[in-house]
């Protein structure tokens, strides 16, 4: 069974259409990179996938369960893990209250066990030993490890990443990938889009191209060096000479 | 009279100001909640209505709000003691101020938060109680502390509906003893020690919540 499928997703701003009418399917344990130039809605279509922006038009199915339409979005909210780009962590409540407020509130685990399963996935990421700082006390690459944990500690069918380290000093982006890899290493079902292409071509075992609001050509990590689309090409080739 | 005697006279007051303004305050308090939440979560009726008060009141001045409840209101036949009429009216004029303080600090916490909250699965009221009402009440501490300072400062102007508040018990003490300078020098240190040292109350108060890593206002490392 297919973990995610996207059937003909559009959404439009008053009448500008940001995405238009976008299909994929995803399997168990894939890992799969969406790259493109930006303001493209990349990322609105990841948050149409758990519905933080509600989509206009198109299907989306969990595990074969309808997402779109169903009235309690919550419910499949919870098995889609999301990393964001700002991080987004809750200022307020130190590292390891970050990772285990949600099976605390959401899965209704006893406290002890919620606790057992953050510190899991805070060594995880490597940050066991700072799990009783708070967000403001980290630097932004272990902010981004605590949001991975944060998202695994649901123990996600699958996660969104919607440009993880875009917002990261070009030191710090390294760690962040290396969390990444490992989880696509084990298996973790991964949609990520990221401008950080030769992390693409490590990672993914699907790469998506695309562009206004459509997908222009999808395939192996392959694509990369040999695109077959002239779009792919010149969005390519102009990341090349920016390097 | 004697130095004693006129402080004694003095405490009275300050009792009565106090009075005022804890009331006052907490009365605004009370009505500012549901005012602000209905601003900032309402549906649009209600975001009208919230939002006109707040406009309405805000564009008023306190000493006409008190002239309207206690010298016009009787013309349709409610009627307050002085004591009741300030504390309305100081109350009212206040909730204006509280509600656009909690309206400021639920809208400072960042939406990401939210947005991460919803992602985790959370539902709406989860979210509030467990992202935003505990970081917007910290945000809202130092706020509501200056607006108390000038609530208690603005009881002085029941003077005017003849509430025997510190300023009218020196204004008393002042037409037997031909001091104005000494007494109103003798009310303003007492307005300012309260203010003060309420400021240094909730000073530790707000320490002790702070959220670590957030530096602390005025002091950054």
């Amino acid at each position: 069974m297919k973990v995610l499928e996207v059937r003909n997703l559009k959404k439009r701003y008053d009448s500008n259409e940001i995405i238009k009418g976008i299909s994929f399917e995803m399997e168990k344990g894939e890992t799969v990179v969406v790259i493109g130039p930006s303001g493209t809605g990349k990322s609105t279509m990841l948050m149409c996938i758990n519905r933080l922006i509600e989509p206009d038009e198109g299907k989306i199915f969990l595990n074969g369960e309808e997402i779109t339409g169903s009235k309690h979005p919550e419910i499949f909210r919870q098995r889609i893990g999301m990393v964001f780009q700002e991080f987004n962590l809750f200022n307020h409540l130190t590292v390891l209250d970050n990772v285990r407020i949600g099976p605390i509130k959401v899965k209704k685990l006893p406290k002890d066990i919620a606790t057992k399963v953050a510190i899991e996935n805070l060594k995880k990421v490597g940050l066991e030993s700072r799990m009783n700082a708070y967000p403001a006390q980290l630097s932004g690459g272990q902010k981004q490890r605590v949001g991975i944990a944060r998202a695994l500690a649901m123990e996600p069918q699958l996660i969104l990443f919607d440009e993880p380290t875009s917002a990261l000093d070009p030191e710090l982006v390294g760690e962040v990938l290396e969390v990444i890899k490992k989880l696509a290493r084990e298996g973790m079902t991964m949609l990520i889009v990221t401008h950080e292409l030769g992390f693409a071509r490590d990672v993914a075992d699907r790469i998506i191209f695309m562009e206004n609001g459509e997908i222009i050509e999808q395939g192996g990590p392959e694509i990369l060096a040999n695109p077959l689309k002239e779009r792919t090409k010149q969005f390519l080739a102009k990341f090349r000479e920016g390097r | 009279m004697d130095l004693l005697s006129i402080l004694q006279v003095l405490l009275k007051g300050t009792l009565i100001t106090a009075e005022l303004a804890v009331i006052s305050f907490a009365m605004a308090f009370v009505i500012a909640i549901p005012f602000s939440l209905g601003q900032v979560y309402g549906n649009i009726p209600i975001k009208i209505i919230t939002t006109s008060y707040e406009r309405i009141i805000r564009g008023v001045p306190l000493l006409v709000v008190m002239f309207i409840i206690f010298f016009g209101f009787p013309s349709i036949g409610i009627r307050f003691d002085p004591f009741t009429a300030s504390v309305l009216s100081l109350g009212i004029c206040s909730s204006a101020y509280q509600s656009q303080i909690f309206r400021g600090s639920l809208l400072s916490v960042p939406n990401g938060q939210i947005m991460a909250g919803q992602s985790l699965g959370m539902k709406g009221t989860q979210i509030f109680i467990h992202i935003t009402l505990p970081q917007a009440i910290r945000f809202s501490i130092a706020p509501l502390t200056n607006e108390f300072t000038i609530v208690l400062k603005d009881t002085s102007f029941a003077y005017a509906l003849g509430v025997t508040e510190l300023l009218r018990e020196g204004t008393y003490i002042i037409s037997t003893t031909y001091e104005p300078l000494l007494i109103y020098l003798l009310c303003a240190a007492i307005y300012f020690i309260i203010t003060f040292s309420t400021n240094s109350i909730v000073r530790r108060v707000e320490k002790r919540f702070a959220i670590h890593g957030f530096e602390f206002r005025g002091e950054r490392a």
